[in-house]
């Protein structure tokens, strides 16, 4: 269950009432525009409410809302998208979409991690979470923009890599350590953007670049609070305890220097206004990309490299103290 | 560099074992084995062959040929999420290392392995699960760095249960720079060997266990990305037989060989000298 589908409904309700006493505007000699002025004031009322200053675990729902722009919404925003498949070893795994197209002028790759939109969907995308030969197909995708010189666009929406027994014996592992290794020196600019949920290594691997985008609602986390409940205590159900002490929302992101830049969102959420979400996340991509470009290869990587260089925290003891 | 630290002297601060812990039982085959002769042994149970965990020092007394320099001896964990679930981050810290007598779960420096000068980085299960934060992930790109450096080969060895929790998406990232510097090395061309141990999951094995030159996995281990248990609980079916232990990988392609505890020294030795001596003029 979506705790903000749940909160959503009072919206929803009084939104739909709103919507009928406008047609009854329209059609009736009697007129309702206070009555319709006050709700409307009314539902503003409650949407700062609800959403005003979500919760890390409503963020985590935001995130995940079934009507929160996927990554093919994005992809498809593009002009002359074309999609390239599978991973030539084994087949096309469909939670990784990948291809080419253009970013107004500019000739770009991309690959996404792809969520389904309904049950059914859902099932032929595994719900967002690829195995091995996605990530080898996205392997694929990365060592073309880098032998064809053109940028790379990623889009992060997944719980995580598939924990399955085809998936094990395929080496998960591997596709992923070898998705990052091909990130971390590849030698046209990776831009990131972080459009949903951004679950642990298999979000990771297609998330080293050299400038990280994050939606405001959107996710990004050593694990899903599920498996770090799971992992810490033993204990699924302790997902929204696990939401609030992992620091998974943008704005810890950006101040842990994670992120780079965050793209705001309609009160509510991106689905509120995906249009608008989507237009500025695809200029933010732009207007960086277009700075990326003036840097030479070398400088590219070595930039990249000490962007991740740096991150840890850790301290310098002066004496040991482990054996006391 | 530092100086050749006390690492041996730290090895004698490991606690004594109490009265009712002489003897250990295999979890195996069962039998009751008493500890310092299990300790004789490498800590291979003498009736089945079982591989116990092995404590990072204990290791890289296996490995080395007697010198061990270590690196970043006293880096130690920082708190960036400054956590606290049934007690603070900093006391889960401080009671590992009274228990491992380790500042952290991974120990890393310089040796000789069959007379091959080395990097070495060895992580210990025992702290913490073998998690990687951002103090393993420092030392083990700091040993990198030092290794592309000397251009010495780097062998790691692996015990981990994924990325540490506590330290959520800074330990991430940790990923992230270990991958960096493995990348950066390997395209000096030098070789980077990586053994993977009982057990090794989620974020050290999807980053530098995985992108070693030759992967070798000792006997037993379990290796894989996801836990066990996450995946019984995704997918409710039975697992297959041996699912995620070393032979079964090998089976399937993932790492080159499998090697007994006792045969991994020389095993290290001959793959370190094929890929770093000079070859004979014709
Ligand atoms: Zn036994």
């Amino acid at each position: 269950m979506n705790v903000i589908v749940e909160l959503e409904k009072p919206l929803v309700e009084l939104e739909t009432k709103i919507a009928g006493l406008k047609k009854l505007n329209e059609t009736q000699r009697v007129d309702f525009s206070a009555e319709i002025a006050a709700l409307e004031e009314k539902a503003r009322q409650l949407k700062l409410e609800i959403f005003g200053n979500p919760t890390p675990w409503q963020r985590v729902h935001l995130a995940r809302h079934p009507k929160r722009p996927l990554a093919m919404d994005y992809i498809s925003a593009l002009d002359g998208f074309t999609e390239l498949h599978g991973d030539r070893g084994f087949r096309d795994d469909p939670a990784v979409v990948a291809g080419y197209a253009y970013l107004d002028d500019l000739p770009i790759f991309v690959i996404g991690e792809q969520k389904g939109r309904d049950t059914k969907d859902n099932l032929y995308r595994n719900f967002g979470m690829p195995h091995p030969e996605g990530y080898r197909k996205a392997q694929r995708i990365m060592r073309l923009a880098e032998k064809f010189r053109r940028p790379l666009v990623t889009f992060i929406d997944t719980p995580g890599a598939y924990p399955g027994i085809g998936a094990e014996e395929r080496g998960q592992s591997e596709a992923i350590a070898a998705s990052l290794k091909v990130l971390a020196g590849l030698r046209t600019p990776v831009i990131v953007n972080i459009t949903g949920e951004g679950g642990s290594g298999g979000a990771l691997a297609i998330g080293i670049g050299d400038h990280i985008i994050m939606l405001q609602h959107s996710i990004y986390s050593v694990a899903s609070p599920e498996a770090a409940a799971s992992i810490l205590w033993r204990d699924a159900s302790r997902a929204e305890e696990a939401a609030q002490r992992l620091r998974l929302t943008s704005d810890e992101l950006f101040e842990f220097g994670i992120v780079d830049e965050v793209i705001p969102e309609p009160l509510g959420g991106a689905h509120q206004d995906p249009q608008r979400v989507i237009h500025d996340t695809l200029a933010a991509d732009k207007q960086a990309l277009r700075k990326l470009l003036r840097l030479s290869q070398e400088a590219l990587v070595d930039r990249r490299y000490e962007k991740f260089r740096r991150i840890g925290a850790h301290v310098e003891l002066v004496h040991d103290t482990a054996a006391r | 560099m530092a100086p050749t630290p006390n690492w041996l002297r730290r090895r004698g601060a490991k606690p004594e074992p109490q009265n009712d812990a002489l003897w250990e039982m295999c979890p195996s085959c069962g039998e009751r084995l008493y500890k310092k002769d299990l300790a004789e042994r490498l800590w291979i149970c003498s009736r089945c062959g079982h591989h116990f965990r092995l404590h990072a020092l204990d290791r890289i007394a296996l490995l080395a040929d007697g010198d061990f320099h270590e690196l970043a001896p006293l880096l130690a964990t920082g708190d960036p999420l400054t956590w606290s679930d049934r007690m603070p981050y900093a006391n889960k810290i401080a009671g590992d290392r009274q228990k491992s007598g380790l500042l952290e779960a991974v120990v890393v420096g310089l040796c000789t392995i069959e007379g091959v000068r080395t990097g070495l980085g060895v992580m210990d299960f025992f702290f913490r699960g073998g998690t990687m934060g951002s103090v393993v992930g420092e030392k083990v790109t700091l040993l990198i760095e030092e290794c592309a450096r000397q251009r010495l080969p780097v062998v790691l060895v692996t015990a981990s249960g994924g990325a540490r929790m506590e330290e959520g998406v800074i330990a991430l990232m940790q990923l992230a720079k270990t991958t960096a510097a493995a990348e950066r090395f390997s395209a000096l061309g030098l070789p980077l060997i990586t053994v993977l141990t009982d057990p090794t999951t989620g974020g050290v094995s999807a980053s530098f266990g995985f992108q070693g030159d030759v992967i070798i996995a000792e006997t037993g281990a379990a290796i894989g990305f996801a836990g066990r248990r996450v995946i019984d609980q995704t997918i409710r079916q039975k697992l297959p037989e041996g699912f995620q232990s070393a032979e079964f990988l090998l089976e399937h392609g993932q790492v080159d060989m499998v090697v007994r505890r006792t045969e991994l020294k020389g095993a290290l030795g001959r793959l370190l000298h094929f890929l770093t001596d000079k070859a004979v003029p014709a």
